[in-house]
C-alpha cells in the first residue's frame, strides 16, 4: 500500500472505530482485531495481544494506545500520530454537534432505549473476546501464565484490587524469577 | 491562557496516574476537576460521566473533552484531551520500542508474556463488571442484583450472533441499539 494512501486510510479508520466505541474502550480490540489483523492482515493476532498487554499496562486510555501502537505498526511514526488525531477527533465532533442541546440530548427516550440496548450487545462482545483470549492463553500451556488469568480476574473482579497494583506486583514477580532464574544458570 | 494551560498541565498529571483501563481515569478526574480545582460541581461531573458513556469514543477521551470544553471551549477541550491522551501514548510507543528491540532477552519475553497474560485477567475483570451493569444493574458483585430478563435475552442473542453468525463488532452495536430501541421504547 503506498504511504498517502495508507495514511489517508488509517486515519479513516481510526474515525470509524472511535466512532463506534461505545461502553468503554475495550471494544476497540475486537474491531481492530477484526480490520487490522483479519481483513488487511497488517500484523498477526498474536500481536496483537502484545499490543492490548502495552497499552493496558501504559496509562491513560487503552482505547487510544492500542489504536496509535496499531497505527505505529502500519506505517511508523506518522502512523501513530495520525491514529492518535483519529481517535479523538469523533469526541470533539459529536461534542460540536450536540453542545447546544446537552440536557435534551440526555434526556431522549430513543438514546436511552438505543444505549441500554447496546449495553447487552457490548457486554457480549467482551465476554467473546476474553474467551478468546484466554483460549490463547491457556493453549500455551505455560503454567505461571495460564495461573495469572484467574489470579488477576479473581483479585481484580472478586477483591476489587486495582489495575496498577496487580500489574506492578505481576510486573516484579516476573523480574525477581528473571533473576532467580539467572543467577541459577550462572552458577 | 493560564486556564488552558492549567487544563493541559492537570490532565496530564490525570493521564499519567490512570492506568488500567478507562474507568481508572474517573476518579482522578473528580479529584481534580471538583475537589483540587474549583471547576466543576459533583453534579456538572456525574452529568459529563454520563454524557460520556452516551457518546461514542472512549470514556476518559469523552470526559476531558466535555470538561475541557465546558471550561473553555473548543481550546480547553483541545488541552484536556491532549494532556489526557500524551503521556499514555508516549508510554506506550516506548514500550513497544523496548519489547521489539529486546525481544530476544529471555527475561524481556518473560515480562512481555507476564503482562499479556495479567492484561487479559484485567479485562475479564472489567468485562465480568459490564456483565453486572448490563444484566443486573449493578457496578460490583457486592451491590444488591437486579436481574434484568431482556438484557439477558439481548446478551444471549448478541453472544449466539458473535460466535455462530459471525457477526461483526460494527453490526451487532447497530442492532442491539435498534433492538434496544424496539425492547425498552
Amino acid at each position: 500500500m503506498k504511504s498517502w494512501k495508507t495514511g489517508i486510510w488509517l486515519f479513516g479508520v481510526n474515525l470509524y472505530i472511535s466512532t463506534f466505541t461505545f461502553g468503554g474502550g475495550y471494544i476497540v480490540i475486537p474491531m481492530i482485531r477484526k480490520i487490522f489483523v483479519q481483513q488487511k492482515q497488517l500484523f498477526t493476532e498474536s500481536e496483537l495481544l502484545e499490543m492490548a498487554a502495552i497499552a493496558q499496562s501504559s496509562p491513560g486510555a487503552i482505547a487510544v494506545n492500542l489504536s496509535v501502537l496499531a497505527g505505529r505498526r502500519t506505517l511508523g511514526l506518522a502512523g501513530a500520530l495520525i491514529s492518535a488525531v483519529g481517535a479523538v477527533l469523533p469526541s470533539f465532533i459529536i461534542l460540536a454537534l450536540i453542545s447546544s442541546c446537552y440536557d435534551a440530548f440526555r434526556t431522549q427516550p430513543v438514546i436511552n432505549a438505543c444505549l441500554k440496548g447496546m449495553e447487552a450487545g457490548v457486554a457480549a462482545l467482551i465476554v467473546q473476546l476474553v474467551y478468546e483470549m484466554s483460549a490463547a492463553i491457556l493453549k500455551q500451556k505455560q503454567t505461571l501464565h495460564s495461573l495469572i488469568l484467574p489470579v488477576t480476574f479473581f483479585c481484580g473482579f472478586i477483591l476489587e484490587i486495582p489495575a496498577m497494583t496487580l500489574l506492578l506486583f505481576w510486573a516484579g514477580l516476573s523480574l525477581v524469577l528473571s533473576f532467580l532464574d539467572y543467577r541459577r544458570a550462572r552458577a | 491562557m493560564n486556564l488552558i494551560l492549567e487544563l493541559f498541565f492537570t490532565f496530564l498529571k490525570i493521564g499519567l496516574f490512570s492506568i488500567g483501563g478507562g474507568y481508572a481515569t474517573l476518579p482522578l478526574i473528580q479529584q481534580q476537576a471538583v475537589v483540587v480545582h474549583p471547576w466543576l460541581t459533583l453534579q456538572e461531573f456525574t452529568d459529563i460521566i454520563t454524557l460520556s458513556q452516551m457518546t461514542p469514543g472512549p470514556l476518559a477521551v469523552n470526559t476531558s473533552t466535555f470538561v475541557g470544553m465546558r471550561l473553555a471551549g473548543m481550546a480547553g477541550a483541545i488541552a484536556a484531551t491532549g494532556g489526557c491522551v500524551l503521556c499514555g501514548i508516549l508510554i506506550s510507543l516506548g514500550l513497544q520500542r523496548f519489547f521489539r528491540r529486546n525481544g530476544d532477552q529471555k527475561a524481556v519475553l518473560h515480562l512481555l508474556e507476564t503482562l499479556k497474560s495479567a492484561s487479559v485477567g484485567l479485562i475479564a475483570a472489567s468485562a465480568a463488571t459490564i456483565v453486572l451493569i448490563a444484566l443486573f444493574g449493578v457496578s460490583s458483585w457486592k451491590q444488591p442484583l437486579q436481574f434484568n430478563g431482556t438484557a439477558l435475552i439481548l446478551f444471549a442473542l448478541s453472544l449466539a450472533a458473535i460466535v455462530k453468525g459471525k457477526l461483526g463488532p460494527v453490526p451487532l452495536l447497530i442492532l442491539s441499539a435498534l433492538a434496544g430501541c424496539f425492547l425498552y421504547l
